[in-house]
């Protein structure tokens, strides 16, 4: 690792102030990915601001009978907590499918949002990779792309987002609270991950000089049918090769709402409204759940070593629909 | 050259952090960038803990801090100042060793022993968590703690029997 200078904020005052007009001054939280970044020599901030001890670690009702999870509340904590188990158990699955118990004990719910790709060649250094050092290439594209997106990408970057979490805070339609140099704000979840265009080194709308302070969950949790489904390489403790978070609102056999989200297809996760509108009306059977898959999967684009993900993401949602249907699997 | 963050604040070389390791409360000078699992075996040389990967993916270097595990090698000494870890080092009660240690060794359940010290701190995590029921779960929840020598199912066998007796 590279030296550092390092300082801890004890306010989010103090955290704000810390990062303005320091470009490369970076907040580590639960550090689980920042800092493997850093002894890869893939991320290099010359200063870190230890935000782990900042005061928004709890979660808290809302007005609107949602959630608020701080951003400092671990992953673990969020999710074996009895009100998002019980009220949103999509979340509390996602969460517990991602990396490890110790993993999860240190990475917070903000350190989740921001966690960086895990594509190889970000993290070699002696590769190109536009995301790493913009206008150099994207050594993926060529080269070894077995764990890349299907969807949304560009020819500058194919890399995809890895959190299971955020799977499942996409379907749920949460809001991410942020406090910046010019106080607060609110991003949709939709808008909060960006797909990768020509500035793929850009991985949120979040501000430079912005903290997430926490994540707010509707009321509507889907509790009832509702599933995080994970596909990997081994059993647990891997990234997903395709994940899907479904969830229905299902009256008499007939579905009233439908919520679809994938992970491990693209630069963010990917969430295709179109697909939940075709399933609206429809009755919550295979054939619904078909036709929606295909929709979502229409503009996939394979390339060396991942066109197998197409097909793979389109059982993985017929099979998650019908999981949370609480019907038979065809 | 200006200074990259542009402003050049005095790096310091080293910061002193406080730990109480295994009961006994240290006081060390460390670099920033020291992780917690280096300050325990290169500061204090307890090499119980162990370096597989250094990247968070085999768990050899589980400790618990405040009571939590965690991997020592993907948090900075300085993040936890402050606090208490328990390391392989501080589970035995003198010559007694701690029913993990104890069902390990009855359970033959290592063969190298290179994961040990990890796989012991992580099921006192574990068993601490309370979340395990089944084999199953204890498989899902130590799924954070790779054996190359495939000493897994008499891992399992040994947390089952210390659950078995009512944890640790
Ligand atoms: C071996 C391994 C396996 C893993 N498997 C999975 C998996 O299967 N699924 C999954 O989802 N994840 C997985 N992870 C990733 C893990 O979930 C993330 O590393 C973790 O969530 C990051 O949180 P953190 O608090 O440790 O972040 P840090 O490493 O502290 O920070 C990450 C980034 O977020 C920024 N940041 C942190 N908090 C804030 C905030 N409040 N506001 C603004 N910026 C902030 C930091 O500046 C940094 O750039 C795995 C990690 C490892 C090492
Ligand atoms: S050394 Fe820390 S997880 Fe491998
Ligand atoms: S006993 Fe050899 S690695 Fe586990």
């Amino acid at each position: 690792m590279r030296a550092f200078t390092y300082s801890r904020a004890d306010t989010v005052e103090d955290a704000v102030r810390a990062l303005a007009g320091n470009p490369d001054a970076r907040f580590v939280a639960g550090g689980t990915n920042l800092l493997d970044l850093m002894k890869a020599d893939a991320m290099r901030p010359a200063h870190l601001v230890d935000i782990s001890r900042l005061p928004l670690d709890r979660i808290e009702e809302t007005e609107d009978g949602g959630l608020r999870l701080g951003a400092l509340a671990r992953n673990a904590d969020t999710a074996w907590d009895e009100r998002v188990r019980s009220r949103y158990p999509m979340l509390s699955k996602a969460i517990l499918a991602g990396a490890s118990a110790q993993l999860r004990n240190m990475a917070t719910n903000g350190g989740n949002l921001l966690q960086r790709t895990r594509c190889y060649y970000f993290y070699d250094s002696g590769t190109p990779c536009n995301k790493r050092e913009p206008g150099s290439g994207c050594g993926a594209l060529t080269g070894v792309n077995r764990i890349h997106a299907i969807l949304g990408a560009s020819e500058h970057c194919i890399a995809v987002h890895p959190s299971d979490l955020c799977v499942a805070l996409a379907a749920l339609e949460a809001t991410v609270r942020v406090t910046g140099p010019r106080g607060e704000r609110t991003i949709p979840f939709a808008e909060f991950h960006r797909l990768p265009g020509d500035t793929p080194h850009i991985d949120t709308t979040l501000g430079a000089d912005e903290i997430v302070t926490a994540i707010d969950l509707p009321a509507r949790g889907f509790a009832e049918h509702s599933t995080y489904l994970k596909v990997r390489d081994r059993a647990s403790y891997a990234f997903a090769l395709v994940s899907v978070a479904a969830a229905l609102e299902i009256e008499g056999g007939t579905i009233r709402a439908a919520r679809l989200a994938l992970g491990g297809v693209a630069h963010k996760p990917w969430r295709d409204t179109e697909a939940e509108a075709m399933l609206v009306g429809k009755p919550a059977e295979a054939a619904s759940f078909a036709a929606a898959a295909q929709a979502v999967l229409r503009g996939a684009k394979g390339h060396a070593h991942n066109a197998f993900k197409i097909p793979l993401a389109e059982r993985a949602i017929v099979r998650a629909l019908s999981e949370a249907a609480g019907v038979q699997t065809p | 050259m200006p200074h990259p963050m542009g402003f050049a604040p005095p790096p310091p070389e080293v910061m002193a952090v406080t730990l109480t390791v295994n009961g006994v409360e240290t006081t060390l000078q460390v670099a920033p960038w020291t992780s917690l699992l280096d300050a325990l075996r290169l500061h204090l040389d307890l090499t119980g803990t162990k370096k597989g990967c250094d990247h968070g993916q085999c768990g050899a270097c589980t400790v618990l801090v405040d009571g939590r595990r965690i991997n020592s090698c993907l948090t900075l000494a300085v993040m936890q100042d402050g606090r208490s870890v328990t390391t392989i080092e501080g589970l035995a009660s003198g010559d007694t060793l701690h029913p993990l240690q104890k069902a390990f060794v009855e359970n033959d359940a290592f063969q190298c022993g290179y994961c040990t010290p990890g796989q012991i701190c992580s099921a006192a995590g574990l068993l601490a968590e309370g979340k395990a029921k089944t084999d199953d779960d204890i498989r899902e929840l130590m799924s954070g703690n790779l054996c190359r020598c495939g000493a897994y199912p008499n891992i399992v066998k040994a947390i089952r029997q210390v659950m078995g007796e009512g944890g640790a």
